[in-house]
């Protein structure tokens, strides 16, 4: 069964990732790099999104398609990334 | 054959109708399949024996319900079909298998009131309409939780399994709320209606002694236990003639039943000797305290069954006096 793991940034995160210094960054940055080579057998694709500054919206709500820029999410979180998955189900056997 | 008394007809239904949901999911591996063929099983149950009399195996009644229910649904499902002709009752005699049917309804991927419905249902063997009666919810509201429940159960992969070792604390904690839980809506509410044919009290207990019988080694459900049996055993005395609570220093003693609470004390012992107090063993003591004078902290029902830590602060679990 394939499911999606959504990564999400908060600005804690991000706060917390700017008071690092490199080499803490780097620690950080390894750890996930492990995780996905140690479950590199269950991961279909996975990939890191562009920060939201670069997003635009496309809205087809209203006939015909509307396009803006943004969003500018004034919500605390943003999808950074996705990771496909392929697992027996739910609990990963 | 004599009319079966109101609570002979509830109790024979739960005793059987998860044991054959949990054999049929076994046997079909459609958890949604199987427990849609115990429920069409109940329903027959509650027409035919209020007046037929409650028959000598009600565990090969049900099934062969069920099993002719199975193949009149499924004779376009080639797979379900084979598999139903060849059951036989009693299937292979399991370990109780209605534990993996209880961390299943109660799985933290599904929402609250959706693990509740399905409990009731196919654990316990309500009726749709007996659950929605219960909650003074419409029937399709509670029919539509329990159609999401179930394909989510599906369409998600959630497995019907006993969690691994290292998950189980855990997901028990998830099983203990439900049960809790139904235990507090119909005791604690002064909404719910008590005229209803299956009373919810009893299903909590009748759980909560499932688990106690499926997990004998773990304190917190040997608490909740014991805390379900205390509080039912001084039911008769929380009303006045009114149908006002009466606050447990105001109790009528001689109403409470004091064989059941010598009982649920040995419980509350035998939880306290496991040295791992957890949510629902720090609650124990003050539904069994004496009451205090001053009142102030006087261990009512609603009190004690306060979920805060607050109500566990001065009172660590302890040896019953």
């Amino acid at each position: 069964m394939k499911y999606v793991l959504m990564f999400v940034d908060t600005e804690q995160f991000a706060a917390d990732l700017a008071t690092m210094d490199d080499a803490e960054r780097e620690r950080a940055y390894g750890r996930v790099g492990q995780w996905f080579a140690e479950h590199s057998d269950k991961i279909v694709r996975h990939v890191h999104l562009m920060p939201p500054d670069s997003a635009t919206t496309v809205r087809l709500d209203k006939g015909e398609p509307v396009v803006t820029d943004g969003p500018f999410v004034e919500g605390k979180e943003v999808v950074s990334g996705i990771a496909e998955i392929d697992l027996a189900d739910l609990e990963r056997r | 054959m004599t009319r079966p008394s109101h609570g002979a007809l509830a109790g024979a239904v739960r005793d059987h109708a998860g044991r054959l949901a949990a054999a049929l999911v076994h046997l079909t591996g459609d958890f949604a399949t199987a427990e849609d063929l115990v429920q069409d099983a109940v329903e027959a149950a509650l027409v035919h024996w209020p007046a037929e009399g409650i028959p000598d195996r009600p565990d090969a009644w049900l099934f062969t319900v069920a099993r002719r229910r199975g193949l009149d649904q499924l004779k376009r499902e080639a797979r379900y079909r084979s598999k139903l002709a060849l059951l036989q009752w009693p299937a292979q005699p399991e370990p109780d298998d209605r534990l993996r049917l209880l961390f299943t309804c109660c799985h933290p991927a599904l929402p609250r009131t959706g693990q509740i419905a399905l409990t009731l249902r196919a654990v316990c063997g309500l009726t749709t309409a007996q659950i929605a009666r219960a909650f003074l919810l419409p029937g399709s509201t509670v029919g539509q939780r329990i159609t999401r429940a179930k394909r989510k159960i599906g369409e998600a992969g959630i497995p019907y399994r006993i969690p691994d070792a290292d998950k189980l604390g855990g997901r028990l904690a998830d099983v203990l709320a439900v049960v809790y839980l139904l235990f507090n809506e119909c005791y604690l509410t002064s909404t719910a209606d008590r005229s209803h044919d299956r009373d919810l009290t009893d299903e909590a207990e009748f759980l909560a002694a499932l688990l106690n019988r499926l997990m004998p080694t773990e304190p917190e459900v040997t608490s909740l236990l014991a805390l379900i049996r205390l509080h039912q055993a001084r039911a008769a005395a929380r009303f006045d003639d009114r149908g006002g609570i009466v606050q447990l220093p105001h109790q009528d003693r001689r109403l409470w039943n004091h064989a059941a609470i010598e009982q649920a004390g040995a419980l509350i012992a035998r939880a306290a000797a496991h040295r791992r107090p957890g949510r629902t063993s720090s609650r124990q003591p003050s539904s069994r305290a004496t009451p205090r004078p001053n009142g102030g902290r006087t261990p009512t029902g609603r009190r004690s069954t306060c979920s805060t830590p607050c109500c566990s602060a001065s009172s660590r679990p302890r040896s019953p006096g």
